[in-house]
């Protein structure tokens, strides 16, 4: 196949294009296309390559099925909230625009690429309380609410994801684009846990002024087996942030759930 | 897509420097050394986003003329994540070992942290290993300037990136449910790293999870493990073998 020759020629017309063919096209679909037929279909053929990278439908296993519908919840719930934090007039510093517009792009790709991904077995978008019933009355007039919000849904995205990584092992494409966005939604955390003036990382299972539950079971010290404190000399506090935690479904479920309209 | 083999078609999905060292690796080459200063990629620059190119950090390696073997399978791929951590935290000993001029509180803070985390990252693999574990390597960091803070930042964070792309690629070598969640819960925290060293570098922009280790669909680009062996080559004395996918 000479889909490397396409990707470098189109790399003179669109970087970010060529970032999602090169993505998508694996499986030398375009191998028969010119470059000038591929750069004019591009837009269209975008959701049938993913199919094909990927696989769709009936051709996932209902395990891969469900664990992209619980991503695809929570990138609903992530790329809403920046989405109406983008528009509800919420006065975010100036320093911290480029930042939030960012995740903003990123948490909508996600939700994108898991619809393309799913096809018609994606779920719909449900509809969202960000106040979760009262308890962040001020989440889109108050930055510092809206940002103790956001930290939220980093870190919970964190280890959702981790924690359905292993279910994803029979469809090792779709694992690694699970890794691939977990791991922005890591430095999407850090950073955001920065901004409000904690370590990018998380200590033993500190909640940082958020609900408990998102960081229960994060302070454990032993891994495959072995008791990690003793090895080195470093302190238990350094131990448990070496290491993040994942969280079950239903533990996720319970934070994220809060965030849904009860009506 | 469910079938195992179909890994072994995937070529490495990443920037213009993978997709050049998939194709330069493709025939299964298993040396890697010396390699990396072709490799560099002119397609990368986006504005306020960091670049990515450590070769011009390589010093004059000699190496030492000891050849270690990461092994296959499995534990090949634990002991690549081991050879990696082992390299991190050498680099953060040698920086908080010599801190650079001007080193303010917070970011001491910061690198005694990082320092602290590869450690134990590098001595939790040693122990996970056990009778398996490759020996202890030898760095090179002879052509990085540790008194200058935006190259110990720099590098820093470059290694962090490495290492994202490196596990995020290693996923899909490990069938072992218990491999794979840690593996799960080591990546993120060096995602964290990478994060918040982009920020020191470029503060207050997207650096943090910048348009050069992310791509259009928002994910980061991952690296099969020939492709960072390349990359790491030069700071380490030993020459590392694998049968590990190029």
């Amino acid at each position: 196949m000479n889909l490397q020759n396409i990707l470098t020629e189109l790399e003179s017309v669109d970087g970010e294009l060529v970032d999602r063919m090169a993505h998508v096209s694996r499986r030398g679909l375009f191998s028969s296309l010119t470059r000038k037929a591929v750069a004019a279909a591009a837009p269209m053929v975008m959701a049938s390559a993913l199919t094909n990278a990927y696989g769709q439908g009936s051709t996932l296993s209902s395990e891969v099925v469900d664990v992209l519908n619980f991503a695809l919840l929570l990138e609903y719930a992530e790329s809403e909230f920046y989405n109406m934090g983008a528009m509800s007039g919420l006065p975010v510093p100036m320093e911290n625009r480029e930042m939030f517009a960012q995740i903003r792009k990123h948490e909508n790709a996600h939700v994108r690429l898991l619809q393309s991904v799913l096809g018609s077995k994606a779920i719909a978008k449900p509809k969202f309380d960000f106040t979760a019933g009262g308890a962040f009355p001020d989440v889109f007039t108050s930055f510092q609410t809206y940002a103790a919000v956001s930290q939220a849904f980093e870190d919970t995205g964190v280890r959702a994801y981790k924690g359905q990584a292993a279910r994803l092992r029979s469809a090792p494409a779709i694992l690694e684009a699970a890794l691939d966005i977990h791991s922005v939604e890591a430095r999407h955390a850090a950073r955001i846990r920065m901004l409000r003036g904690n370590k990018g990382w998380i200590t033993d299972n500190m909640a940082t002024g958020l609900p408990q539950a998102i960081y229960d079971g994060e302070n454990i010290t032993h891994q495959l087996g072995i008791e990690v404190i003793g090895l080195t000399g470093k302190s238990r506090a350094e131990v448990t942030e070496a290491f993040d935690e994942p969280l079950s479904k239903d533990q996720t479920l319970a934070i994220a759930g809060q965030f849904l309209a009860k009506n | 897509m469910e079938k195992l083999n179909l890994v072994s078609e995937l070529p490495a999905r990443t920037d213009g420097l993978g997709r050049r060292s998939f194709l330069r690796y493709a025939g299964g080459a298993a040396v890697i050394g010396g390699v990396l200063a072709s490799c560099s990629s002119p397609d990368e620059v986006v504005s306020k986003t960091p670049t990515n190119d450590l070769s011009k950090y390589a010093g004059g390696r000699m190496g030492n003329g000891i050849t270690v073997n990461l092994g296959s399978g499995e534990l090949g791929i634990l002991n690549y994540a081991y050879a990696l951590e082992q390299l991190e935290a050498a680099y953060y000993e040698m920086v908080m070992m010599n801190p650079y001029e001007g080193m303010n509180a917070m970011e001491r803070q910061i690198f005694s942290d990082l320092r602290a985390h590869e450690q134990i990252h590098r001595e939790f693999f040693k122990a996970a290993l056990d009778g398996a574990a490759i020996p202890k390597l030898t760095p090179d960091f002879s052509g990085i300037n540790f008194k200058q803070r935006s190259v110990v930042i720099d590098v820093a964070r470059q290694f962090e990136d490495t290492g994202v792309s490196a596990y995020n690629g290693a996923g899909k070598f490990l069938q072992t449910e218990a491999y794979l969640l840690t593996a799960g819960k080591i990546v993120s925290v060096e995602a964290r790293h990478a994060s918040i060293l982009s920020e020191l570098q470029f503060p207050n922009g997207n650096a943090f999870a910048g348009d050069t280790p992310i791509d259009g669909n928002g994910l980061e680009r991952s690296r099969n493990p020939g492709a960072v062996l390349a990359i790491v080559a030069p700071f380490i004395q030993e020459t590392l073998t694998s049968g590990l996918m190029a």
